[in-house]
């Protein structure tokens, strides 16, 4: 018998009693239906068990190979702050261990939680409900795309604005080609959508849906106005993809008229962590909510009169249409809602507010730095712009000197666009000798 | 549970002028402006509370919810394992909470070797020759592998490939994956023991079928037996198999899918490599491949380049990109942690135990359970509700009157084989002390059931809530706050 680990409870006693109970003599008894040809012939070759000081030293070492920057990247993933208090509560095992909540009695927790946060985001974005969540922007983009073709009769067609992240419409062409779903590119004209190129895309008939993103992958704030109209005439869904945080300051989907918000909702301060887990939020106008995919959380009343929450409408789920329900999205981000729920009880509608103000300053003045530098200006001077923005390097400065001169001093200048441009962003995490810090850099190259 | 104590939302909390946020005054010279048509016009509700309020409600929300470490947690095909505290505490040691995705891979050399590790580690486990770590959840990884079978089709010119064979005990994932993913699906009938019915399934078999999608154990727990040759029927045809790597938990250190002959697999690293559920999520999906189809893969993709530097790239031949970047990260770090720990014989033997905590609980049951398909099983078994039919008392009845009992119920109603299933996994990292307790509990409840039904049918009465009306809540959805106050 060899000897347990920390988490396997059983002795060798016990292993012997329970053996005798299944009738079994041996451990091996109970694998007597596996061919003998399909077992492994040698251990997998991970290595013997490690220490927990053990394994600490080796993340440390690995964690020594990180390093983290002052971030002027954005490109969908914004360094905004973590309030402590959100850590600690997401750490609560009763939130972290639990399983999807299928049995709302021992379950309220989770339960509520994701109806707050469905409060949340339907307010953020204008909508009349949420789901609880999906993977991440741009998976709920995608289901976004597929909601308005599963809401159009026999229409196929989805514009994408040209303006939208890259990243998010490769994903969309992804999830669209084998549903057949065709995907056109509306074309942008200075930077934002193109409305006449819109119109006319629209009058050839067959749209299911529009998808525009604000503010644009290019950090502009497209102005809508009317937008919602030449959509809706044309018998097409509108939806919007817009970075959750911004909405605490920018008009929002629903006021510009969208049918369906979805987005990335790692703005509301979760931890870049190289890329996830992050939150993808889907909301819609009332009547799509039988279209909605995911885990959708409704309240009611017990048999005591009191309220409670449960899993809802989940006649839409794969659980119980199979291949027929409107996704195959079985779980939701969990933790991730939670914390999006904690964030914005803790920020309140006033810090979300602030929030914005500081990030949108701070851009401004990083951008105001760097063109006054000379060597550096606005690709879109015309366009107002929130956190984010493109600047052009005038010859011969290229954005990877830039780049890579920043990165020597431990800077993240930004994401290169194009072959001149350099997008930047900022957050309040951005201090103004940090601005001076990168302006200081691009001066001396 | 402080239930009465605590229940309203966090927005009947909300007190005009408390706040819970803490930011700085930072003076960059410029005046905050925006044009007034590209502002909000009406702005958002949300609570104004301060942060004892907020921690104060979580907190005991949270008391109102059932994780792996308050109690047992049987829940079949989910193996609710122990989430392993040195995992979480790995995520910051890691030092990756402040890595931009699109920073420098030589800046992100620690994270990128994790991603590397665990990768390969998988390769080893499932015997893959390559794995991508990208898809976020398993519903994920079905969706990618059955786009990489899609591509690998496709890109030799088989266009004819249309159905996608699942059998009638599959989760309910995979069919709805494969119709993502742009197949038919066509239902192989299951045989009496539980086992795919192989005649029936080759009478399914020509060149129009893309893929087999099957568990190994199957749902009930059983393994599979057939394989072999189910893998040579499958692979004649031209056709590819699926492994749903939802039940790998019982086959550690014993056989490896790719030994079985599977093509295409996926992993749940929230299930048997001990990352938490979090009530939903983030989970992670890893998928693995066999030689040759690794091309295929998503983007993007981590590559250690020529130079020996692992780096990350983006490939022409890949089924597609399934999410913004590398997938949910911090879980790969928890479950990198828990492979180093656990070692191979770690591993080995939490498979074993796994399958002896199954077949404990069965044998100590079988007597008052029906038990449709006798062992041995593998991590889980189904009961097709209590041996006594005369009392009345359903599946969901058993399953409430555990709540009161103080442990989760099984998955209920599913596989859809059997008409009152109460499919039961309980998973290595419980005692034979926990087991025998949720064995009391449960013949505790079958014998009330014969003596005083209605005990049983009346459960749960010591929850936090109890028979919430589900019935309503479908037939007038509220899902907001803001409807709560309008009804």
């Amino acid at each position: 018998m060899t000897d347990f680990n920390r988490y396997l409870p059983h002795t060798a006693e016990d292993i012997a009693a329970m053996l005798e109970r299944c009738g079994a003599r041996t451990l091996d008894d109970l694998y007597a239906d596996v061919p003998r040809e399909l077992r492994l012939k040698k251990p997998y070759g991970i290595g013997k068990p490690m220490s927990e000081p053990e394994l600490e030293s080796l993340f440390r070492q690995i964690g020594a190979l990180n390093k983290p920057m002052t971030c002027f990247a954005g490109a969908g993933f914004y360094h905004h702050y973590t309030p402590a208090a959100v850590g600690a509560i997401c750490s609560r095992s009763e939130f972290a261990t639990a399983y999807t909540p299928y049995q709302p009695e021992i379950s309220q927790g989770t339960l509520q939680y994701i109806f707050e946060y469905q409060s949340m985001m339907s307010e953020l974005t204008g909508m009349d409900a949420s789901n609880a969540s999906v993977y991440d922007g741009a998976t709920a983009t995608a289901e976004a795309m597929i909601m308005s073709v599963a809401s159009a009769r026999k229409r196929n067609r989805v514009l994408i604005s040209s303006t939208l992240s890259p990243a998010v419409a490769q994903v969309l062409s992804t999830y669209a080609v084998p549903r057949g779903i065709i995907l056109e590119v509306i074309p942008a004209h200075h930077g934002v959508t193109d409305r006449a190129e819109l119109r006319a895309m629209l009058g050839a008939g067959d749209v299911a849906g529009v998808i525009l993103q604000q503010p644009n992958y290019f950090g502009i704030i497209e102005d809508w106005e009317n937008i919602a109209d030449d959509i809706h005439a044309a018998k097409a869904l509108m939806v919007v993809n817009a970075h959750a945080s911004t909405l605490g300051v920018l008009r929002s989907p629903g006021e510009w008229g969208a049918d369906i918000a979805c987005g990335e909702a790692q703005s509301l301060g979760m931890p870049l962590n190289y890329g996830g887990p992050y939150l993808g939020y889907l909301c819609c106008r009332k009547a799509l909510l039988r279209k909605l995919p995911g885990r959708i959380v409704g309240a009611t009343t017990d048999a005591r009169g009191n309220r409670a929450f449960v899993l809802t409408l989940q006649a839409r789920e794969q659980h119980i249409r199979r291949q027929k329900a409107t996704s195959n999205i079985c779980s939701n981000q969990g933790i991730m809602t939670l914390h999006a729920a904690v964030y914005l009880s803790l920020m309140g509608e006033a810090g979300l507010r602030k929030v914005n103000e500081l990030s949108c300053c701070a851009a401004h003045a990083l951008a105001k730095a760097l063109a006054g530098t000379g060597r550096l200006a606005l690709r879109y001077p015309e366009h107002p712009f929130l956190n984010e923005f493109v600047m052009d390097t005038v010859d011969p400065l290229t954005p990877q000197a830039i780049i890579d001169a920043a990165a020597a001093e431990g800077i993240l200048a930004g994401v290169p666009v194009g072959e001149n441009g350099l997008m930047l962003a900022a957050t309040e995490m951005c201090t103004p000798h940090d601005i001076e810090r990168l302006t200081n850099i691009v001066s001396n190259l | 549970m402080n239930n009465k104590l605590y229940s309203p939302l966090i927005f009947e909390k909300s007190h005009k002028g408390r706040k819970g946020y803490s930011l700085p005054d930072y003076d960059y010279g410029v005046e905050f402006e925006l044009p007034s048509s590209l502002r909000r016009h009406t702005a958002p509700v949300l609570p104004e509370v301060d942060e004892p309020t907020v921690v104060r409600h979580y907190t005991n929300s949270s008391t109102n919810n059932f994780g792996v470490d308050s109690g047992f947690y049987p829940l079949g095909s989910c193996t609710m394992k122990y989430n392993p505290k040195v995992n979480e505490a790995m995520v910051d040691v890691a030092n990756v909470a402040n890595l931009h995705p699109l920073q420098p891979a030589a800046t992100a050399a620690g994270a990128l070797e994790i991603y590397h590790s665990l990768a390969s580690a998988l390769c080893r486990i499932g015997g893959m020759a390559e794995f991508t770590l990208n898809p976020f959840a398993g519903a994920h990884g079905e969706y990618t592998g059955l786009m990489v079978i899609r591509s690998y089709h496709l890109d030799r010119g088989d266009e004819t490939r249309t159905k996608v064979l699942v059998p009638d005990s599959a989760h309910g994932t995979n069919p709805a994956s494969a119709a993502m993913a742009g197949f038919d699906i066509v239902e192989v009938k299951s045989l009496a023991d539980g086992t795919i019915d192989v005649d029936d399934l080759v009478s399914k078999l020509d060149n129009t079928v893309a893929a087999l999608m099957m568990t190994n154990p199957n749902t009930i727990g059983m393994f599979e037996h057939s394989i072999p040759r189910i893998a040579e029927a499958v692979h004649a045809v031209g056709a590819l198999l699926y492994y749903d790597g939802a039940n790998l938990n019982p086959m550690l250190g014993v056989a490896r899918p790719g030994d079985m002959g599977f093509d295409v697999m996926h992993i749940n690293l929230h299930k048997t490599f001990s990352t938490p559920h979090g009530g939903g999520g983030p989970g992670a999906g890893p998928v693995g491949v066999r030689d040759g189809l690794g091309k295929y893969l998503p983007n993007p993709r981590v590559v250690r380049g020529a130079d020996g530097l692992l780096d990350v790239v983006f490939d022409d031949t890949a089924c597609g990109r399934m999410g913004a970047w590398l997938g949910n990260f911090t879980v790969y770090i928890k479950a990198l942690a828990y492979i180093l720990t656990m070692g191979d014989e770690g591993l080995a033997m939490a498979g074993k135990l796994a399958t002896l905590n199954a077949n404990y609980i069965m044998n100590s049951l079988k007597s008052l359970y029906e038990l449709p398909v006798a062992g041995p099983c593998k991590h889980e078994f189904v009961f097709d509700g209590l041996k006594d039919k005369s009392t009345g008392v359903t599946t969901m009845n058993v399953a409430k009157a555990l709540l009161d009992r103080g442990f989760h119920a099984p998955t209920i109603y599913f596989p859809l084989l059997f008409h009152e299933s109460l499919m039961i996994e309980p998973t290595e990292t419980e005692s034979r002390e926990t087991l025998d307790s949720f064995i009391a509990a449960m013949a505790d409840i079958a014998l009330t059931a014969s003596d005083n039904p209605q005990a049983v049918k009346d459960a749960p009465l010591n929850t936090p809530v109890v028979h919430p009306d589900e019935d309503e809540a479908a037939l007038n959805p509220i899902v907001t706050y803001k409807e709560l106050c309008a009804k």
